[in-house]
This record gives structure tokens, C-alpha cells and sequence, in this order.
């Protein structure tokens, strides 16, 4: 395995084409292609732990307050929760061909696809604005106006979540998911600049780095969405 | 119990000093022997791997003697003897609030007599406290919303602090208290001055206050459980489960009704939660403990759990065959 | 005397610190040697305030009564005594002064793999340390450092949100100083450099870094938990509204533990530097001591649950949890005998380093051991949340990480200042350290055993203790000294001290193959190892004059 951490001598580094995306402390460009790459992998672990405390509070109130958590679940719109899913599956798609058009030097793909990747973060977005609307209309969001009677337990017919129980996974539901907006917002950030130093012409075959990085970031916050999906919205939907 | 900590305490003593002195030993010898001399050079020595083997596997199995034993010691201090006396605790910011289960209420103060097992059932009325007693060598937290158990027998008559050991708030260092061990002759009569009545028996009342007897009959026709006689046995839920009726499971399901329901029964029970206060709540179930004995109908069972245990010991254990 | 040898005329070579003047210079650097100075100045400004609680804390319980502040001012100041020192002090130090300044020259780089988020994590420790200031001078948090729910969600009305959003910022510092690290480590070594050829100093820093990047997070989202819970009453750890305190408890260890090897494994990294130049020979068991750093990096992970034997966990919890920890401690013990059986045949010389990691040995053994202790089952039910284990964290974080970062701040001095300081100075304020940490921390072991418990502003229910507690002050006074001594003598070193030459120490290792101090760019040229660390045989063989690298 080619061990880029050993750098080239000093000839071969000056012998190529001095490329003016090489940094001046590494002494190749895939020495610092391989930096960053495993930079970013590092930072995605850092967020799986970020996230990783949330779903352990949130599995350790579901497995205990199983019914109180269906009830809450049922009052979601799987509707919308699917349609986003299907959202943030194709944008992943989009990545995808960003990332391959900016490997290829395909300038329109690459542009079309970064677009395209935009429009879909922010048609989630707005899926999860009306999402959260509907909440706050029918008094789910935790707090003082919060309340939750008389919300039948999936498959127990005659019983009643309690409703301290349900908050609790309101509280749960919007951590998860606003952190996970929040994320979105970051990522959306992140491709806005990609369009624009994509149409700036920045990116070639040989320097694509940042759409590679923004992809892996993109693909990670559409994981995390991947199991929120179905723990938050698909609680015993047979029931 | 002290003595079996302190005696673990005093192995850890000689064993940590003998490691100390090893290794100061071999420091300060080095130190002296090896220290530089012009014309001698260090020996350049790599490492050796039997070595290394032999200063893990060592040390290693110490320390398995060391966590078992500790492990011994934890078990029974976490095991309270069958027929201690019980003792409700509340913890608030910033005092201690105990009831006797014969009735007598104190405040910082817990009177017992020398020799006799007591177990302590506590709960908090608002943040995490913690129950110490340094000169009985144990320590249990005192939580909001559950029961936790704290046990000990005390060997000498004395006066002993009892601290708050978890940072509670601002006079978190004013929660202190003590325990006052009598000879049994004196606890009698501390007993005997300004008796409310048992636990149980106030438990009894809130039971009939509360109308829990509307439901939770003394026969089969109940809409909710037959209380007589549950405490301490297995129950089947309706969810599939089958837990114990123990001091939390009862708290539970006078406070959140629906999360342990009884298999075969309506989810009809209102929660009350806000409506009684913590001591209501002990009250309560002292009085379902006490229909256990009850049920159980020897005589000698009564008395112990509505009656105050009688405080010769002599005369309690000639009275249990 | 000292074995240090410094240079007659020194030559105004251009240096990563004469490079370029101007405070922008510095702002907006992205040398990581320049880094490294601008987080010196702010973890020892951190260090001083945090020091300054403590000295407050130890004048109140000179006497049983609480008759210096009130009762919460006490309780404000062991909080914020604690979560400066924690988070402001020794979590960054090593790693981000030594560790940023080294960790590239050691491995043979021109910088950090991401220079520019270096100087990121500086200004978000910079943010992140003046919300902290701000909390502490508008109020203050009065919860402890631990912030344990309910109090902290619920009945505190101090500021929580603050604190913790300060604790977030700086947290953030830390995972990237960590990410920067380990991929430096993986991806910027020299040609020859292997990883068995790697100083310790690299293979602690790794492990540590680890740590942060995995265990920083989840406090992050802890914090994040509890801002939520008291701005919008969620519930989560709220018994009344169905939530689990002790979750709480769960959540916080689970980082707060593997913290505690974030604060110990870099000074145990400074402290195998130390004891092989110092001996004159190769760490005894070099790949076993490289080893139980990754392995105490591991273990750490899985023991967090022994800070709560006593907080209702159940029993067979506690017992996994115990005997865990007692595997934990197995590579720390085996460090331990490693570094003593280093000084075998060795030719030890006593300069203040030296002196500091002798302390450490003493100090951190002792500390350690009486660990055993705490996680022994039936003694922590009596000892825990008393003056044992305060008495035991700070003997291995002030007994070990800070005699740890002082010996490496003498050692490496010469390199980052290309001064040498005043060594009889160094000597006499290594003892006086070594003196009134003793004095300080040892009588609070019989303390706790006596059943003092922690965090009291007034024991005037207890008079007995007060005799070992004016013994404990006495000591504190004792040690500030010792650590004023450095910081006037470093500071008069840069201008008065002699020049020091490259490798002063004669010393193994990358770094003292450059100039003191070095180029910016740290190497004239890209160095090609073909040695094995520490070899002190060469370096010492007789017909050896110090030949200067090629300028």
C-alpha cells in the first residue's frame, strides 16, 4: 500500500508541476488529499458520538415508556417524514454526480448537480418547517402550553399514554431533528460555497477535494436522517 | 460492617504501601547508584518481555484479590437483612426528614438502638442528596422519584454525624445531622414519649382519605388489585412482564398508574402525583406492607411490621419462633 | 553542574520567533510554534484564576465556621475552581502548547496537517474562555463541575446555559487540536520515520487525541441536553415530568472519565522524554509503554460508571464497573516500572526536569494507587464524594499532569525560547512544588477517611477536622509559591538568560536536530530518519563532537 505518509524526496515533489492548490507544509498533493480525507472521516466519528448520546437517552426512554413513545409517534405525518427521506436519498444521488462530474471535468454536471443538491436540502428544510408547524399548532412542543390527553396507545384499545411520558419524546424529537436541521443548514452552507467556486471554474481532475469532503458531510448528515426516520416516525405504524 | 471495610481497608494499606516502598526504593537506589560519572557510559538495554509479562500478571492478579473482596464487602452492604426495622427518609434541601415505621418523626436525628439491624427507605423531595454515616462506613444517594436503600447495625451506644454527601445547594454543608445509638432500655422510652401512631396505621388513614378502598377491595369484586398480601411477590403486567412488588413498584403505581398495570385489569387508575406529598406516599406503603403480615395472620408477624420491633432484642427473637 | 551547555556568541539566525513582528503576526499566524506560545499565555492566565479560587477556598476552611464568603460564594468558587482547571487549564495544556509545538518537528513535518484549523481551535478556547469569564464575573455557576441534575436543570438559578455554551466552545477547541493530531501523526511522518520509531511523547499525544476526538462529543451533547431542559422544561432528567437523573449522571461520566486520560497521558508522554535523556538510554519496553497508552486510551472508555457505585446503579453494574477499573490501572502500573527500570544502568543526571519527573514518578504512583482503593466496592461506598477522592485527583492531575507539564516547559524551554533558565532557580522551585503539594493533598486522604465530605464551606459541626485542614492550607500557600518561582524565571530568562545552543540536553529526537529556536519552517531540509528513537548510545559514543546540522 503506497504509504503517502512517507513523503516523495524532495526532487520528485519539485519535479511535477507545482500545483497551486499544494499547501506548502505537505510535500505532495496526495499527501494532502490523503489528509484531508482522513481529517474528514475523523470529524464525521466525532459527530456520530455527538448524535450517539442522543440516541442512547432516546433508546433507554423508548424501551421504557414503550407506549407513551407509539402514541406520540402515531401523531407524526409519515407522509412527510417518507416524502423527506425520498428528499435527502436523491440529494445523496445528486452528491454523488457532483462529485464524479468535478473528478471528470464535467463543468455543467457538476454545476447542475451542486444546484440541484441545494434545492433538495431546502425542500427539506421546508418539509421539516411544516413538520414542526403542525406541532406547534396541535401543542406537542414541550413547555408550558404543552398537552397530550386522551392519545390511544397503538394496540392497547381503552388506554391513554401519559402524557409526562409523551413529552418526553417531543423533547427527543426536536433535539434530534433540530440538531439534525441544524446540520442541514451547515451542509447547505457548505455547497452554497461549492456552486460558487464550482462556477469560478476552481475544481479539476486533479483538485476536486473540497466537493469530495462536502459530499462525505453531506451523506453523513443524510445517514443520521436514515435512522431518525424510522425510530421517531415508525413506532409500531402496524398498530 | 465498619469493621469488615476497614479491615479491607487496612490490606489496601499494607499492600499499596509495599508498592509504594518497592517502587521508591528502586527510584532512589537508581537514582543514587547510577547517577552520572564521567567515563561510564548507560547501559543501552532494550526491554524484556518476560519482565514485562511478570510485572502485569502480578499486579493484575492483586488487583482481582483486591475487587473481589471489595465486591464481598459491597454486596452485603447493599443486602439489607430480612427483618431490619425499617426507617423512611426524606431528603429536602437542606434537612433530613425521618419516620419510624412505629410513628415517631424526627428531624436531623435518627434514635435507634445498639444492635439492632435498620434499614433505611429514602427518597428525595427535590435534587440528588446523599445519606452518610462515616462511623458506620456507609453511603447512599438519595434520589428524586425513586426509593433507594441504605442499611446498618449499629455495634456501640454513641452519638454519630450523619452528613449530606452530595453536593445539594447552598447549605448543602448544613445538612447534618445525627445518629443517636441508645441502650435498648432507653430507646424504649424515647419510643414511648409523643407516639402518633405507626407508620402503617397513618398509612391506613391516607389509603381511606384518598378512596383507594373504592377500588382496591379486600376481595375478589375489586375494579382494581387486592392489596392484601402483594408486597414482596411476584405480579403479572399487562404488557407481559412479571416484576416484584417492591417499595418502588408501589410508589410507581400510585404515581404513574399506567406504566406496571396488573394483568386483568382496566387502565383505570388516576395518577397522583401532586396530590401526595412524600411522606404520604411511605405512609401508603408501610400501610400495603403491613397487609402482607396481616394476611400472613401470625401473630408475631403483626406485631413486628404495625408494631414498633421490640426493642430488647432478647424479647423480639424469643417472640419470632 | 547542570549539563545544559549553552553557546558564547549567539548568531541572530531568523527563527520562527524574529520571523516577523507585529501583534497580526501573531493573530493571524499559522505557525504551530507560534500557536503553541499564544495558548501558553492563555492557559497560564486560566491557571492563575483557577489557582486564585483555590486559594480562596483553602483560606475558608482554615477555620470550622464559614466565616470568609458566604455559602454561595463557596459553592461558586469550588465550581468555578473546578471547571477553569478542568477545561480551561488542564485538558488544553500539554496537547495544545507542547504537544502543538512538538508534535510536527518530532515527526520530522513543517506543520500541523491543518494549520489554519489550528489557529481555529485557538480562538474558539479564546471565545469560548472569555464566556467563562463573562459567566464567572456576572454571577457565576454554583453547581460543581460535575453540574448534576436535577440541581443544575431545575433548581439552580445561576448561569448554567453560560457555563455550559463556554464549556461547548472550548470542548470544540479540543476535538479539532485532537483531529489535527492524529492525522498529522498518520499522514505527515518523514521519510524512515515508522511508527516504532516514533518518541512516546508522539504515542501519548495520539492516544490522547483519541480520547478527545471520541469523548469530547458526547459532553458537547450532554451540555446541549441540559440548556434545552432549563430553557424549555423538556423533561429528560426530570423525575417529575418521568425523566432519570441518574441518566444524566450516565451521560456526563462517559466523557468526563476518558477526560481524565486527556490530562494524564500527554505528562506521561513529557515524562518518557525526560527520564531517557536524563538516564542517557532508550525507554526500558519502549513498544509496551507505547502500547498501554492506546490500551489506557480503550479502557478508559468503558469505566465510567465507577464515579456512581453510590448513585443507585444496580449491584452487578457496579461490579463490572469495579473490575474494569482495576484493569485499567494494570497499564499505568506497568508504565510506572518501565520508566523506574529505564534508570537501571542508566547515567542519570538531577537537572530540574529531572527533578519534576522524579516527582511525578512519586507523585503519580501514590495517586494511582490509592485509585486501587477507590475502586474497591466496599471502601468507595465510605470514601467517595469525600476529601479521598479529592485528595486522589489531585495527586495525579497536580501531582502528575502539572509536575509533568513543568518538566516538559524546563526541558523543551531552551528549544521553544533558545534560552536556557536559570537552573539552581529551576531546582529550588521543583522542591518547593514537590514540598507543598504534600503538605496540601496528603492530610486531605485522612480527611476523607475521617468522613469530611467534599464541597462543605463550613465544618463547624465537625472542630476535629479543622487541624488537618489549616496543615492543608499551609501547604497551598506553599505550592503557589513554587508555581510563581517558574513563571518570574522563564519570563526574565527570555531576555537576561544564556543562549542556549541547539541541543542543549544532547538529547534524542527531531526537534533538537533544528536551531533553538527553530525556523519556521522547522528544518532547512526534510530530515530521512535511519536511527531508532532514543539513541542515546550514539549520541553519547565518546569520539562524538556535536555536529550542528547544515545551514
Amino acid at each position: 500500500m503506497h504509504d503517502s505518509s512517507i513523503a516523495a524526496v524532495q526532487g520528485t515533489a519539485h519535479g511535477e508541476a507545482h500545483n497551486p492548490a499544494l499547501l506548502h507544509h505537505f510535500a505532495e498533493a496526495q499527501q494532502q488529499r490523503d489528509a484531508s480525507s482522513l481529517g474528514m472521516w475523523l470529524f464525521l466519528a466525532t459527530e456520530v458520538m455527538f448524535f450517539g448520546g442522543l440516541f442512547c437517552a432516546y433508546l433507554i426512554y423508548r424501551l421504557q415508556y414503550f407506549g407513551d413513545f407509539a402514541a406520540a409517534s402515531k401523531t407524526l405525518n409519515v407522509g412527510l417524514g417518507a416524502t423527506n427521506t425520498a428528499v435527502l436519498i436523491c440529494s445523496s444521488l445528486t452528491v454523488v454526480l457532483a462529485v464524479w462530474a468535478a473528478q471528470t471535468a464535467r463543468r455543467t454536471l457538476l454545476i447542475t448537480s451542486l444546484a440541484l443538491t441545494l434545492i433538495l436540502g431546502f425542500a427539506f428544510l421546508g418539509i421539516k418547517g411544516i413538520e414542526y408547524n403542525d406541532k406547534f399548532v396541535e401543542h406537542h412542543v414541550p413547555g408550558a402550553s404543552f398537552s397530550f390527553d386522551k392519545e390511544p396507545i397503538p394496540g392497547h384499545p381503552g388506554e391513554y399514554a401519559n402524557p409526562r411520558h409523551a413529552q418526553i419524546y417531543f423533547a427527543l424529537y426536536f433535539v434530534m431533528t433540530g440538531l439534525h436541521a441544524l446540520h442541514m443548514i451547515v451542509g447547505i452552507g457548505i455547497f452554497l460555497w461549492l456552486l460558487v467556486m464550482a462556477w469560478k471554474g476552481r475544481f479539476t481532475p486533479e483538485y476536486n477535494t473540497p466537493v469530495e469532503m462536502g459530499g462525505l458531510y453531506w451523506h453523513f448528515v443524510d445517514i443520521i436522517w436514515i435512522y431518525l426516520f424510522p425510530l421517531l416516525y415508525l413506532i409500531d405504524l402496524h398498530k | 460492617m465498619a469493621g469488615r471495610v476497614d479491615a479491607l481497608y487496612i490490606f489496601l494499606l499494607i499492600v499499596t504501601g509495599m508498592m509504594t516502598l518497592l517502587v521508591f526504593t528502586c527510584l532512589i537506589y537508581f537514582a543514587a547508584r547510577y547517577r552520572h560519572r564521567p567515563g561510564v557510559a548507560a547501559e543501552q538495554i532494550e526491554g524484556s518481555t518476560q519482565l514485562e509479562i511478570v510485572w502485569t500478571t502480578i499486579p493484575f492478579i492483586v488487583f482481582m484479590v483486591i475487587f473481589a473482596w471489595g465486591a464481598v464487602v459491597y454486596f452485603k452492604e447493599r443486602t439489607p437483612p430480612r427483618d431490619a426495622t425499617e426507617v423512611y427518609v426524606v431528603a429536602k434541601q437542606w434537612m433530613w426528614k425521618l419516620e419510624h415505621a412505629e410513628g415517631q418523626r424526627e428531624i436531623n436525628e435518627l434514635h435507634v438502638p445498639v444492635g439492632q439491624d435498620v434499614k433505611m427507605i429514602m427518597t428525595s423531595q427535590d435534587v440528588i442528596h446523599s445519606f452518610f454515616v462515616p462511623a458506620f462506613r456507609i453511603k447512599q444517594d438519595v434520589l428524586p422519584g425513586r426509593y433507594t436503600v441504605a442499611w446498618f447495625r449499629a455495634t456501640k451506644p454513641g452519638v454519630y454525624h450523619l452528613f449530606c454527601a452530595e453536593y445539594c445547594g447552598t447549605q448543602h454543608s448544613g445538612m447534618v445531622g445525627s445518629v443517636i445509638v441508645m441502650e435498648p432500655a432507653q430507646y424504649e422510652a424515647w419510643m414511648s414519649g409523643g407516639q402518633t401512631g405507626p407508620l402503617s396505621a397513618t398509612g391506613g388513614k391516607v389509603f381511606a382519605e384518598l378512596g383507594c378502598v373504592t377500588c382496591h377491595r379486600s376481595d375478589a369484586q375489586g375494579r382494581g388489585p387486592n392489596l392484601q398480601g402483594v408486597f414482596g411477590k411476584p405480579v403479572d403486567l399487562a404488557d407481559g412482564r412479571t416484576v416484584i412488588a417492591d417499595e418502588n413498584y408501589i410508589r410507581e403505581c400510585i404515581l404513574d398508574p399506567g406504566a406496571k398495570r396488573v394483568k386483568g385489569f382496566q387502565p383505570i387508575m388516576p395518577t397522583f402525583q401532586g396530590l401526595v406529598s412524600e411522606e404520604q406516599v411511605n405512609a401508603l406503603v408501610a400501610y400495603i406492607k403491613s397487609l402482607s403480615a396481616a394476611k400472613a395472620g401470625e401473630a408475631a408477624k403483626t406485631n413486628a411490621s404495625t408494631v414498633a420491633p421490640q426493642s430488647n432484642p432478647q424479647t423480639q427473637k424469643s417472640q419470632v419462633e | 553542574m547542570s549539563m545544559a551547555t549553552a553557546i558564547a556568541q549567539p548568531v541572530e539566525r531568523e527563527n520562527y520567533l524574529n520571523k516577523e513582528y507585529g501583534v497580526w503576526s501573531w493573530l493571524l499566524t499559522t505557525d504551530h510554534k507560534r500557536i503553541a506560545l499564544l495558548y501558553l499565555i492563555s492557559i497560564t492566565f486560566f491557571f492563575f484564576i483557577g489557582g486564585f479560587f483555590a486559594l480562596l477556598i483553602r483560606l475558608e476552611l482554615l477555620t470550622p465556621a464559614g466565616d470568609l464568603v458566604q455559602a454561595d460564594t463557596y459553592n461558586k468558587l469550588f465550581t468555578m475552581h473546578g471547571m477553569v482547571m478542568i477545561f480551561f487549564f488542564l485538558i488544553p495544556s500539554i496537547p495544545a502548547t507542547l504537544g502543538n509545538f512538538l508534535v510536527p518537528m518530532m515527526i520530522g513535518a513543517k506543520d500541523l496537517a491543518f494549520p489554519r484549523i489550528n489557529l481555529l481551535s485557538w480562538y474558539l478556547y479564546i471565545i469560548g474562555g472569555v464566556m467563562m469569564l463573562h459567566c464567572m464575573l456576572t454571577g457565576g455557576v454554583d453547581t460543581g463541575w460535575t453540574f448534576y441534575a436535577p440541581f443544575s436543570t431545575n433548581f439552580t438559578n445561576t448561569k448554567i446555559v453560560e457555563a455550559g455554551l463556554a464549556i461547548f466552545v472550548a470542548g470544540f477547541s479540543s476535538i479539532l487540536t485532537g483531529l489535527n493530531f492524529v492525522v498529522t501523526i498518520h499522514r505527515m511522518r518523514a521519510p524512515g520515520m515508522t511508527w516504532s520509531r516514533l518518541p512516546l511523547f508522539i504515542w501519548a499525544h495520539y492516544a490522547t487525541s483519541i480520547i478527545q476526538l471520541l469523548g469530547t462529543p458526547v459532553v458537547a451533547i450532554t451540555i446541549v441536553l441540559v440548556a434545552a431542559e432549563r430553557a424549555l422544561h423538556l423533561g429528560i432528567f426530570d423525575p417529575k415530568l418521568g425523566g432519570d437523573p441518574v441518566l444524566f449522571q450516565h451521560l456526563f461520566w462517559f466523557y468526563s472519565h476518558p477526560a481524565v486520560y486527556i490530562m494524564i497521558l500527554p505528562s506521561m508522554g513529557i515524562v518518557s522524554e525526560i527520564i531517557a535523556c536524563f538516564s542517557r538510554k532508550r525507554i526500558f519496553g519502549y513498544h509496551f509503554v507505547a502500547l498501554s497508552s492506546i490500551a489506557i486510551a480503550v479502557f478508559g472508555f468503558l469505566v465510567w460508571a465507577h464515579h456512581m457505585f453510590v448513585a443507585g446503579i444496580s449491584v452487578y453494574a457496579a461490579l463490572v464497573f469495579s473490575l474494569l477499573s482495576y484493569a485499567v490501572a494494570v497499564p499505568s502500573a506497568v508504565k510506572v516500572f518501565n520508566w523506574t527500570a529505564t534508570m537501571y544502568k542508566g547515567s542519570i543526571h538531577y537537572d530540574a526536569p529531572m527533578l519534576y519527573a522524579f516527582g511525578f514518578l512519586g507523585l503519580f504512583t501514590i495517586g494511582g494507587l490509592t485509585g486501587l482503593f477507590l475502586s474497591a466496592l466496599g471502601i468507595n461506598v465510605h470514601v467517595t464524594d469525600t476529601y479521598f477522592v479529592v485528595a486522589h485527583f489531585h495527586y495525579i492531575m497536580v501531582g502528575g499532569a502539572v509536575m509533568g507539564y513543568l518538566g516538559g516547559m524546563h526541558f523543551w524551554w531552551p528549544k521553544i525560547s533558545g534560552k536556557l533558565y536559570p537552573e539552581g532557580w529551576a531546582r529550588l522551585a521543583a522542591l518547593i512544588v514537590f514540598i507543598g503539594f504534600n503538605l496540601t493533598f496528603f492530610p486531605q486522604f485522612v480527611l476523607g477517611y475521617m468522613g469530611m465530605p467534599r464541597r462543605y464551606y463550613d465544618y463547624s459541626h465537625m472542630p476535629e477536622f479543622q487541624v488537618l485542614n489549616v496543615l492543608s492550607t499551609a501547604g497551598a500557600t506553599i505550592l503557589g509559591v513554587g508555581y510563581l518561582l517558574p513563571m518570574i524565571y522563564f519570563l526574565w530568562s527570555m531576555r537576561y538568560g544564556k543562549p542556549a545552543s541547539d541541543n542543549p540536553w544532547n538529547a534524542a529526537g527531531l526537534e533538537w536536530k533544528t536551531a533553538s529556536p527553530p525556523p519556521t519552517f522547522n528544518f532547512e531540509e526534510e530530515p530521512v530518519v535511519t536511527w531508532e528513537a532514543y539513541n542515546y548510545d550514539e549520541l553519547d559514543a565518546p569520539h562524538k563532537q556535536e555536529v550542528p546540522v547544515a545551514r
